[in-house]
């Protein structure tokens, strides 16, 4: 059924097609609608979840942790200062191989407050061991958000839907919003691998030494790997039920292009709009949108856009002394290439800041008309100095 | 012992604790009254170690390790996937040491009780992070060396009182126990397990290398802490209800400061400000007690 919903109720419709059975949240603006419509939900019945109102996300994440190991699927949503207080326990859930989701709307750090979009928050957790996911607008947000439990399932290792604040989280769209039998059809009821038991007592956590440790974290490093040819095999049912398929990456106009941009989350949506007015004008000119940023898809990027001239990344975020941190996942994927594109690397849109179709065609003609990259990033639509 | 005390144990024989330490006799005595239907949390504490390194484990029930500073988070996330699986028989329990209790993991904690999680949280007591070589935490008592408490700089402030603050959230029941005092002790582990919502159990766990005590003093030491009202043995029922189980004949603090290593700067001056604290601490207990000062 096709309904117009925000992207936060578009969370919540896949939790709850998901059947999930404890989910647990902590206020934080934007993600506030997501756990809002989910409470109402298990107060109405709709979903038959315990819903732990904890007072903290770190503590949010500890007690899906403890769910999530007696053997039952878990999800909770956050963004910015609460998924940094996280950050410890993301390592945990992912150290622990459990298989929790979490939508993660996109929001600026602090100092001074701002609650509007900027992807630093999810970037800065990218070594957690967490699979990541991008999302462009509120059908990917549905979709990714069911298929995660999938894909975290199948790997063992947690999930995070990365949503913009506001122009994603709070912005109304038409979505597909499957029934209740195709999503059971899809996503089958939780099946641990194990779980604690008092019929079968063990111990879990302990001390590691280090004749042990590096084993362990070389089998999450393999099942990382693993989750993008899980992903692609997965989406292959999810299409087949749903008729939809999104991609690790989607490339538009790669083929013959000489200036590729590349982006993530609603920007995407922009650039598109510019892509087909410069393409109708006869510039050679194409996008790549990246939606699944861990495990970095490299290999299929290399295929992609290892051909262009020129790759131009448009960054909402910044690793600072190092740049955009799309731009230097890609510079590490293709520099082993040759010939190989120069990359390109831009930093716009930080703290809500609109990247317009005018700001996304400035970056185009700048990468067009300068040989060489001018920095390693180079920030677009400053002010002028006060 | 006690002839009712089961003969049962939930430990296996091996642990690496160390010689004397009582916060493994403190474990023992507790999993004798919780039963094989019980799963613990285990905050990074002393016993993080003591239960073994992968892939052994000391323990005869489920041992779930957590991050330091989640006993309360991650217990009530146990308990509501226990509820999601139709599971009302076994007992969730948090075993923390004090620092994971009294400081790092006191919002976890607090918001756990608040929300009035069916679990036992259990703070065994050795008055420092003994674990990582007796650094100076809020249960530390006021004159005690530890680590960061060096020399002149011994610890000036006061033992925080954690049932006092556990009290305060109105908590079903909260209780102190001794290793010294093992019925006593297993007698409350029993009563809590019977209590639904949050129970607290406060067990006092002497620590012969942090102490500066020779290992077979620990229970004496233990006994004294009980005798000389140091730590009181009492419970408290809904936030209201206060019950003395023990009424020593008020032996003087002195006798238990001078067998410890910890306390040997400390001056017959010191001795006898800590001495008032001791009585101050121990009638407003009588008073809150209701019973005559």
């Amino acid at each position: 059924m096709r309904r117009v919903i925000e992207g936060s109720h578009a969370v919540a419709e896949a939790v709850r097609l998901a059947r999930v059975q404890v989910t647990s949240a902590y206020p934080i603006t934007p993600q506030t609608h997501i756990v809002e419509i989910l409470s109402e939900y298990c107060e109405k019945g709709a979903l038959k979840a315990r819903f732990l109102r904890m007072e903290s996300e770190h503590s949010c994440l500890a007690a899906l942790i403890g769910a999530q190991l007696m053997g039952v699927r878990t999800f909770t949503a956050t963004s910015s200062q609460g998924l940094a207080y996280m950050h410890e326990l993301l390592h945990w859930a992912a150290g622990a191989r459990l298989p929790i989701v979490m939508a993660e709307v996109n929001r600026a750090l602090a100092p001074g407050w701002n609650i509007w979009t900027d992807q630093t928050d999810s970037l800065s957790q990218r070594d957690t061991g967490w699979i990541q996911l991008y999302c462009e607008d509120g059908q990917e947000v549905l979709d990714s958000t069911l298929l995660a439990f999938r894909l975290a399932e199948t790997v063992n290792l947690p999930v995070m839907v990365v949503l913009d604040a506001f122009y994603l989280s709070h912005t109304y769209e038409p979505v597909d919003i499957p029934t209740e039998e195709e999503a059971d059809r899809f996503l089958p009821p939780y099946a641990p691998r194990f779980r604690m038991d008092t019929a079968e007592p063990c111990s879990f956590g302990a001390l590691v030494p280090p004749g042990d440790y590096m084993e362990m974290r070389h089998d999450m490093a393999l099942a990382m790997e693993d989750a993008l040819m899980q992903l692609v095999e997965i989406e292959g049912e999810f299409t087949r039920i749903f008729g939809r398929r999104h991609g690790p990456i989607e490339a538009i106009d790669c083929n013959d292009a000489e200036i590729i941009l590349v982006t993530s989350g609603t920007i995407t949506s922009t650039a598109r709009l510019v892509v087909r007015t410069l393409r109708e004008r006869g510039e050679k000119i194409g996008l790549l949108k990246i939606r699944l940023f861990r495990p970095f898809p490299a290999a299929i990027l290399r295929e992609t856009i290892g051909r262009a001239k020129k790759v131009a990344v448009i960054d909402r975020n910044c690793s600072f002394g190092a740049g955009g941190i799309f731009a230097q996942e890609l510079r590490a994927a293709l520099c082993n290439l040759d010939p190989r594109p120069l990359i390109y690397g831009y930093i716009a849109g930080l703290g809500g800041r609109d990247v317009t179709p005018e700001v996304i065609e400035e970056i185009y003609r700048r990468t067009q008309s300068t040989d060489r990259p001018e920095a390693e990033g180079v920030w677009i639509g400053l002010r002028e100095a006060l | 012992m006690d002839a009712e005390i089961t003969e049962r144990e939930y430990m296996h024989s091996g642990h690496v604790g160390c010689p004397g330490c009582g916060a493994t006799i403190a474990m023992r005595f507790f999993l004798k009254a919780m039963g094989e239907k019980t799963v613990l949390v285990l905050p990074a504490c002393c016993w993080s170690i003591i239960a073994g390194s992968y892939p052994q484990s000391t323990l005869k029930i489920p041992v779930i390790h957590a991050a330091f500073e989640t006993g309360g988070a991650t217990a009530s996330g146990v308990r509501a996937a226990l509820d999601m699986l139709g599971d009302t028989e076994t007992t969730v329990v948090t075993w923390a040491g004090d620092g994971g209790t009294f400081d790092i993991g006191f919002q976890s904690l607090s918001g756990a009780v608040e929300r009035n999680e069916d679990f036992l949280y259990v703070c065994y007591d050795n008055e420092a992070y003994m674990n990582t070589g007796i650094q100076r935490s809020s249960s530390t008592p006021y004159g005690a060396w530890t680590t960061t408490t060096p020399g002149r700089e011994w610890k000036k402030m006061r033992k925080k009182n954690i049932v006092e603050a556990l009290v305060a959230h109105r908590i079903p029941y909260a209780a102190t126990a001794s290793i010294a005092f093992p019925e006593d002790l297993l007698r409350k582990a029993e009563k809590a397990k019977g209590i639904k919502g949050s129970r607290f159990l406060h067990i006092y766990a002497s620590c012969p290398t942090g102490w500066r005590i020779p290992s077979e003093m620990s229970v004496k030491i233990a006994r004294m802490a009980v005798q000389t009202n140091i730590f009181p043995l009492y419970e408290v029922e809904d936030g209201l209800r206060y019950t003395i189980n023990h009424k020593p004949r008020g032996y003087l603090v002195r006798e238990y400061f001078r067998h410890q290593g910890r306390f040997q700067h400390l001056t017959d001056r010191d001795l006898d400000e800590i001495q008032k604290m001791v009585n101050e601490d121990w009638e407003l207990l009588l008073r809150k007690a209701g019973e005559r000062v």
